[in-house]
């Protein structure tokens, strides 16, 4: 995927005050369009900069880039190159793919909830959007409350035509990551390459150091070329607005995390029955240690997975639900992996052996699944075992768990009754042992 | 030498020095190597960068200008300069935060104060039980507290005056700590109260300058700890190997935190070269950096969720920094606190920051809307430690006046 990081450096280009494009606002019938450019415009700077002659290579080139996120029609849900009049707007670095940020279907969720908020006719929900949705209110129905407040959490009381931009931006990265059916998912990943895109800003700043500071220094420099350059305003006005809806975004993700716990957090909701620093009374302790889980403490096994992993009894619980569908090795696994990891160095290797022999070697008692690859891998890792021996086995079976046993547990009668707290969870007799 | 070349050389060396000046204004300067020429770079080579350089080429080419001149253009673009920065911090949370609700009255007391330090508390630590302490002081003395009775559990005196560090461990059953030996020694927590802790101490880590934090991973196998030497390093208790450091920083480091994520194998750090650090455990590598306080960084402590952290600094101002976004996302000061910030904890669910200063307050911060809602006086001298307790009951604070306390 080496081309994929080059993009971003000619995307500075193309925004580069003298020799780039040449952005505007065109006032269009009742309202103004802000932050454009055309087709053409982007065909003859291709051909201009990037020495291409054949008309036909630079739509291709520019199709990709469109295809990848970089920049999109302000019109259309299908990412492509026009060599016409058609708007085009650049897409914000915190949108950008080469920031490897995987959204969630909950963030989709989010997404899809706040666009029908909106009441412009030209706004509504295309037929498969609308699917998606439904789709998604099914699979999310208990969390449903939280999605519909984090979608109702975008400022309202902003301007709007930073509004209209970002509305614009973050639509076109949900035409990425969930493309119209029938065109080309760019964000699907080699196998070959998967394994090192890790963290969103580990490979930003790993592999690109300068082109994050480059991007980052190109609105630094706009944002203070308000009067010395022959640059539109509008142009500057874009850049700032750019900044501003990030902080948005930001702000949002903050404001529901922090409102989701605000229930757990004692300093705004009193513990029950009391806070024992204030009351002098340890029973909220007592409670908490005890393997009895309360409804708000099962609750709060539905918000992400870590938080079943992080409670001892949520661990329990799931231990339990993933026996009854047989895959209960896939947890004990992990359990033990994070267990070699906290061990001393001199019991690594032989720790190392007994997981291998328990959930790996050919004919394992406990045989997990992985991709080939991490197989291959792991069994080089072995050879001279380290604590993270394991760790892309470890990944990928923490990826299959999140994304199909938990969600499966979560909607489960068992932690539905727990949640309704008809049932009264009881510790399990035997001792969690990972092997 | 004759007064025209006099003049030239002058000039030529304004040149350089300017252009160095707006190289470390312009940008962070830990991200761009200055070695390489002013223009190689594509991110120095930008319009505004020429203009400037543009500018002062002309200058230095001007053959009537005299040295005082020059020296007032250069205060001139200087604070040009300054102003044009100023305006980036403009874009920032409480803006977005205007229309959420404003928090109400806190009632925020001492519950509790621990008394028995002799000298100045320099760190302090939970235990995951949620109710007991370790604390160290400028004495030497580490002392576990079960902080709800008030009462001592364990006292040791270590070797050395000012324990800077220490650390309770996940299980219970040990405390780490360290300070100016340069090292950090772990304590097995016995129950037999008259047993000499001393005689059972662990030598784990080793610097080349005091210790100025220390924290146990997900195990009590395995500690992590920064140093007045500029490093950090993860260490194997038992056998006291050095399983990664941690280079990057150009000062002493500070302060650490983990991240809380279940998965996650990151932690950040903060320095006296006003960098805060975010590391790979496993890499050993730098995977990001920010470099907006103007002052040391005292504390760094994580947001619950893992997607920020705050930092709190002698420039008198606490900081977030959105680790998705890779920059600050908001600045909790005011006017009136001159003082710098030496630590800082968020509430459960991240909606409040304490931070302790060194006027002797506690000031509590809105971290959405950037506001203080609550000013907390009761010690009197510096508080030099703060950490909210793992079930976010209360937060303990500890002082050079000697005391901790526990407020609710």
């Amino acid at each position: 995927k080496i081309k994929k990081d080059l993009i971003p450096n000619i995307i500075a280009r193309m925004q580069d005050e003298k020799n780039g494009i040449p952005i505007r606002t065109v006032k269009s019938f009742l309202s103004k369009i802000p932050s454009v450019f055309s087709g053409s415009d982007i065909v003859q700077w291709m051909q201009k900069n990037l020495n291409i002659e054949d008309q036909v290579e630079a739509l291709h080139l520019g199709t990709l880039m469109a295809a990848h996120g970089y920049f999109f029609p302000i019109s259309d849900h299908v990412l492509m190159l026009k060599d016409d009049g058609t708007f085009y707007r650049f897409q914000t670095p915190y949108f950008w793919p080469s920031n490897c940020w995987e959204p969630e279907n909950t963030d989709y969720a989010v997404y899809l909830c706040k666009r029908t908020m909106q009441n412009k006719a030209r706004l509504e929900l295309a037929d498969y959007e609308a699917e998606s949705l439904a789709r998604l209110q099914r699979a999310f129905a208990r969390k449903w409350e939280f999605i519909f407040m984090q979608a109702e959490a975008v400022d309202k009381k902003r301007d709007k035509i930073e509004r209209k931009i970002l509305d614009s931006q973050e639509r076109a990265f949900w035409d990425v990551h969930r493309p119209v059916p029938g065109c080309v998912n760019t964000t699907e990943a080699d196998i070959k390459k998967s394994s090192r895109m890790k963290q969103p800003h580990k490979t930003r700043k790993v592999n690109t150091h300068s082109h994050t500071h480059s991007h980052t220094h190109t609105h630094t420099h706009t944002l203070t070329h308000t009067h010395t350059h022959t640059h539109t305003h509008s142009h500057t006005h874009t850049h700032t607005h750019t900044l501003t809806a990030y902080i948005n975004l930001v702000f949002s993700v903050l404001l529901s995390f922090s409102e989701q716990y605000i229930e757990y957090d004692p300093f705004f909701t009193t513990p029950e029955p009391s806070n024992p620093w204030i009351s002098d009374d340890v029973t909220s302790w007592e409670l908490e240690a005890s393997k009895e889980a309360g409804q708000q403490r099962v609750k709060r096994w539905g918000f992400c997975f870590d938080e079943v992993l992080k409670d001892p009894v949520g661990r329990e619980q799931f231990l339990r639900f993933l026996e009854s569908e047989f895959s209960s090795e896939n947890l004990r696994f992990w359990l033990a992996v994070q267990e070699l990891k906290k061990r001393p160095i001199r019991e690594v290797p032989s720790r190392v052996q007994e997981i291998w022999d328990e959930f790996l070697a050919p004919g394992a008692p406990s045989a997990i699944n992985v991709d080939s690859r991490s197989y291959d891998k792991t069994t080089q890792n072995i050879k001279d075992p380290g604590r993270y021996a394991f760790q892309d086995a470890q990944e990928h079976i923490y990826k299959l768990m999140k994304s199909d046993s938990y969600s499966r547990f979560i909607r489960s009668s068992a932690y539905q009754e727990m949640l309704q707290a008809k049932k009264k969870v009881k510790p399990l007799k035997r001792l969690e042992t990972a092997i | 030498m004759e007064p025209q070349l006099q003049g030239q050389v002058i000039r030529q060396l304004f040149f350089l020095i300017g252009a160095t000046s707006v190289n470390s204004i312009l940008l962070r300067k830990d991200l761009c190597s200055c070695r390489k020429g002013m223009l190689s770079s594509p991110h120095q080579n930008t319009p505004r960068h020429r203009e400037i350089l543009c500018f002062l080429v002309e200058m230095a080419a001007q053959p009537s200008d005299t040295l005082a001149t020059l020296k007032t253009e250069s205060e001139t673009l200087k604070t040009k300069l300054e102003e044009e920065r100023a305006k980036l911090h403009d874009v920032e949370l409480h803006q977005v935060a205007e229309k959420i609700e404003a928090l109400g009255q806190f009632v925020m007391k001492t519950r509790r104060a621990l008394k028995g330090h002799g000298n100045k508390v320099l760190c302090l630590d939970w235990c995951k039980d949620k109710r007991r302490i370790v604390s160290s002081s400028q004495d030497g003395k580490v002392i576990v507290w079960d902080a709800f009775t008030t009462n001592k559990e364990h006292a040791v005196t270590m070797p050395c005056t000012w324990v800077m560090a220490c650390a309770y461990a996940p299980s219970g059953c040990a405390v780490a700590c360290g300070g100016l030996d340069n090292k950090c020694s772990v304590y097995p927590l016995s129950l037999d109260k008259n047993e000499n802790l001393a005689a059972k101490k662990k030598s784990v880590a080793m610097h080349t300058n005091y210790l100025s934090a220390c924290c146990f991973t997900n195990s009590d196998m395995q500690i992590l700890t920064s140093s007045g030497d500029g490093t950090c390093a993860l260490w194997d208790v038992e056998s006291g190997q050095m399983l990664q450091s941690f280079h990057g920083h150009a000062a002493d480091v500070l302060c650490l935190d983990l991240a809380p994520s279940e998965t996650g194998n990151t932690f950040v750090s903060g320095g006296c070269d006003k960098k805060s650090c975010v590391w790979d455990m496993r890499t050993g590598q730098c995977v990001q950096s920010f470099e907006t306080h103007e002052s040391d960084i005292n504390s760094v402590r994580y947001y619950p969720s893992g997607d920020a952290f705050a930092s709190g600094s002698d420039d008198a101002t606490c900081r977030l920094y959105d680790l998705r976004a890779d920059r600050e996302v908001a600045i909790y000061s005011k006017e009136s606190i001159i003082f710098g910030a030496s630590s800082v904890d968020f509430s459960l669910s991240g909606r409040l920051l304490f931070g302790g200063y060194n006027d002797y307050t506690i000031n509590v911060w809105d971290v959405l809307k950037g506001t203080r809602v609550s000013i907390l006086f009761g010690h009197e001298n510096r508080v030099s430690t703060l950490r909210v307790s793992p079930d976010g009951t209360a937060f303990c604070s500890g002082s050079w006046d000697h005391t901790l306390r526990i407020w609710a």
